[in-house]
């Protein structure tokens, strides 16, 4: 007879046979037998967070950086609860996550026990799915299941919830079964065809783009490897998301910088006036696409997804390839070999007047800011960060306002995996949690939160558990004293009536920083700014790293909401001229 | 800018609603109805009616049937959401007025009057297969099966006739033929 084991037992048994070897959480009534067996495991370390939902984003970090599903443990009721902000997260935004969560003993619930709470009815809309295991025969087969969900296809969040007896409960542990079809859900759905055609709608196009989107990183580095390939192969120029920067080298001339609201001239101007669009993993988000009615009016549009339901959710699309990026561009870069081997050179004519138009939006430079000698600009902080760490391989996390963008605008990035910022949620609080799960997946590397005052005060806590693992991330905060985004909506919306988006009583981040027992480094002039940041990068702690910068600067260039593409305010001058009014008050 | 519409709308045309009516497959365990009704509400879709129960014991498989109204875009998207759902099997998308579908609904009427008026509702239902399931003195509970609109039109006929109680399934839907969908 085949040895018993406990229900605490076989959850780590499970992530020993999913080579799980870091799991973030924090214990609690309903998960004690499961912690109580943590000893009995070596190859898995837990990292103790402060909050569990610092564990959701830990764990998150942790999968972006390194294409591992995060995995998460907490205990039942407010435990489950905390955890749901980081799940929505991952939901919104593909990360493979698993969460174990403890429940009240199976007699107990539904009687409103202490520390009860549906679990699985309240984490249903932000998993892919979710399971409360009432029986210990189906515990391993579940866990295994649970991963399974979470990796394949698109990737997400799910949820187990296993009450405190089954966790006492013994019986036999079952392996994983190598099954690869998950209930017919197949996630290659393209032929040949829509491939060829295209390359036809490729070969024909004098004003091509390139659309992509985190389901390049997503679908692992070698995505990421194919894309440059194809990119290169066409010559045509590329524009990415938020989620996909990193996929394609930042500082490339054939990268137009990120689109969307707060993107680039060049690349919202060249997504308007395309005549071929060609999406690879992203998904037409509103932050996109503007004005949707106007949106690229004149392109042929191909969509590049896994998932069937994007397509044509928002926007209609002429071509529809279903397919995990990795496999659709090998297909796609295989074909143009074998029928256009003279594709660059036949198609450099082509487009060439179409790269006239693009140097011509280029020379706008709708980066660019006034800059100061008294104050520290934010955008020439992130310039010197990145001039002083560009060289080091550094994983960048963000939390969520002004200083995202500006991140997302001025950080260039040269490698996939190594960019992690909440976009979809939009979670306040998101990346110094994330930073530590990044830092956990690599320890030796260089990983810098670039961060708001107000965003990282929601999970400053976690500075606690960067300590106590010795995990040197950097929290460099573009301090204004303003919830900034905020502050810039209500200045261009609500006739500068800057309501409770002034944070009166901030902490002193150096004090609090050895409060915390890392160490705080505080610039306040440009002239300083470059000696202290070299300051940060040579030590080798956790450091707050408190960078006063103007309080009023505004993130450009912007797309106000309720515009389309070619309709972008380009700095303060700009914005007196296009003031945003009507319906476009309303949005978000 | 002053007509400057929602970055979120899709498009300000008023587009044509269309009743679907979606059968799903689903494996019949603890929640699946609220994952698939949840997808519904979350995502705010219509509900018309709905009708669930397990079909294939030994599978373990219940059949859920809704009656939806959408734009196409939207139905559509309702198919491919409800597929990526776990335990959905497959998913069915029927037009009401597809001729090549039975639709039905079953009903239940309680009339309370005298003799002349329990046998005028009874009279009134022949159309729809009336079968009696209980009778007294003063009162009969009459079945019928028919289609939505007929059910609603007899809701509202037999008040006259002393309709106290009326009680009705959500639309289950059936292909004519030999053939099944696959």
């Amino acid at each position: 007879m085949s040895k018993l084991y406990s229900g605490a037992e076989i959850v780590f048994k499970c992530m020993e046979d999913q080579n799980v070897d870091h799991i973030f959480g924090y214990p609690g009534g309903a998960v004690l037998p499961i912690y109580d067996e943590l000893q009995n495991f070596k190859s898995i370390k837990h990292v103790l967070v402060r909050h569990e939902q610092g564990a959701g984003h830990a764990a998150e970090g942790y999968a972006r950086s390194s294409g591992k599903p995060g995995v998460i443990l907490v205990t039942s009721g407010p435990g489950a609860t905390n955890v749901v902000t980081a799940l929505t997260d991952a939901y919104m935004d593909s990360i493979p996550l698993v969460c174990i969560s403890g429940q009240v003993p199976t007699h107990l619930i539904g009687t409103d026990a202490f520390q009860e709470c549906d679990t699985t009815g309240i984490t249903r809309p932000c998993t892919k799915h979710n399971w409360l295991v009432k029986d210990i025969n189906d515990l391993a087969s579940t866990i295994h299941k649970a991963f399974e969900v979470a990796t394949t296809g698109r990737p997400g969040p799910v949820l187990v919830d296993i009450p405190k007896d089954i966790q006492f409960q013994k019986t036999k542990y079952s392996k994983p079964k190598k099954e690869k079809k998950l209930n017919g859900k197949s996630h290659n759905h393209f032929n040949q065809n829509s491939i060829d055609e295209l390359i036809e709608l490729m070969s024909k196009s004098s004003k091509p783009i390139f659309y992509t989107g985190g389901g390049v990183i997503n679908s692992g580095p070698k995505a990421s490897e194919l894309l440059r390939e194809l990119v290169y192969a066409t010559g045509f120029p590329i524009t990415s998301t938020l989620q996909g920067l990193g996929s394609f080298p930042g500082d490339d001339n054939q990268f137009l910088g990120m689109l969307g609201m707060h993107g680039t001239y060049e690349a919202n101007n060249a997504m308007h006036d395309c005549d071929l669009m060609i999406n690879i993993g992203a998904r037409f988000d509103d932050r996109i696409t503007g004005k949707i009615d106007e949106f690229s009016p004149k392109s042929k549009k191909v969509h590049i997804d896994i998932d069937p339901s994007s397509i044509n959710k928002n926007v209609k699309v002429d071509l529809a390839i279903v397919g995990d990026v990795k496999t659709v561009l090998s297909s796609t870069l295989k074909s143009l070999k074998q029928k256009k081997t003279k594709f660059l050179k036949s198609n450099k004519q082509k487009t060439s007047r179409w790269w006239e138009k693009i140097q011509k939006w280029r020379s706008v430079r709708s980066l660019d800011y006034i800059g100061s000698e008294e104050t520290i600009k934010p955008q020439y902080a992130i310039e010197r960060l990145y001039e002083l760490t560009k060289d080091k391989d550094s994983y960048i996390t963000t939390e969520v306002g002004q200083h995202q963008m500006w991140a997302a605008q001025h950080y260039k990035f040269n490698k996939p995996n190594r960019w992690m910022t909440s976009g979809g949620l939009g979670t306040m609080g998101y990346g110094l949690p994330a930073a530590v799960g990044v830092q956990v997946a690599h320890p030796k590397k260089l990983v810098i939160d670039i961060a708001g005052e107000a965003s990282v005060l929601m999970t400053i806590q976690e500075m606690s558990t960067a300590v106590q693992y010795n995990l040197p991330i950097k929290i460099f905060i573009l301090n204004n004293q303003y919830m900034g985004m905020v502050r810039q909506w209500q200045e261009l919306l609500h006739d500068k009536n800057y309501s409770e988006s002034y944070t009166a009583a901030l902490p002193d981040f150096v004090k609090l920083a050895e409060a915390y027992n890392c160490v705080g480094i505080r610039a306040k002039t440009p002239e300083e700014l470059d000696d202290k940041i070299i300051e940060m990068l040579n030590t080798d702690r956790p450091v707050i790293f408190d960078c006063m910068v103007d309080k009023v600067e505004n993130c450009f260039p912007m797309i106000p909401s309720g515009k389309p593409h070619n309709q972008m305010i380009l700095g303060p001058k700009d914005q007196e001229n296009k003031k945003i009014t009507g319906k476009g008050k309303s949005l978000v | 800018m002053p007509n400057s519409k929602s970055a979120y709308s899709f498009s300000n045309k008023k587009e044509k609603f269309d009743t679907h009516i979606i059968v799903v497959w689903v494996d019949n365990e603890a929640g699946v109805l609220a994952r698939v009704v949840g997808l519904f509400s979350g995502r705010g879709y219509n509900i018309e009616s709905l009708a669930v129960a397990q079909v294939d014991e030994k599978l373990n498989l219940s059949r859920i049937t809704i009656v939806t109204t959408g734009t196409p875009q939207v139905v559509n998207q309702i198919k491919l959401q409800l597929r990526k759902l776990v335990p959905v099997h497959k998913v069915a998308d029927f037009k009401r007025e597809d001729k090549a579908v039975i639709f039905k609904e079953m009903a239940l009427f309680k009339i309370v009057g005298p003799n002349n008026k329990l046998e005028g509702a009874l009279k009134a239902c022949k159309k729809y297969n009336p079968v009696i399931l209980d009778k007294t003195k003063k009162s009969n509970v009459i079945q019928i099966t028919a289609l939505r609109r007929e059910i609603d039109k007899m809701s509202k006929d037999l008040k006259k006739f002393g309709l106290v109680s009326v009680s009705r399934t959500g639309a289950v839907a059936m292909t004519r033929g030999a053939d099944i969908f696959k």
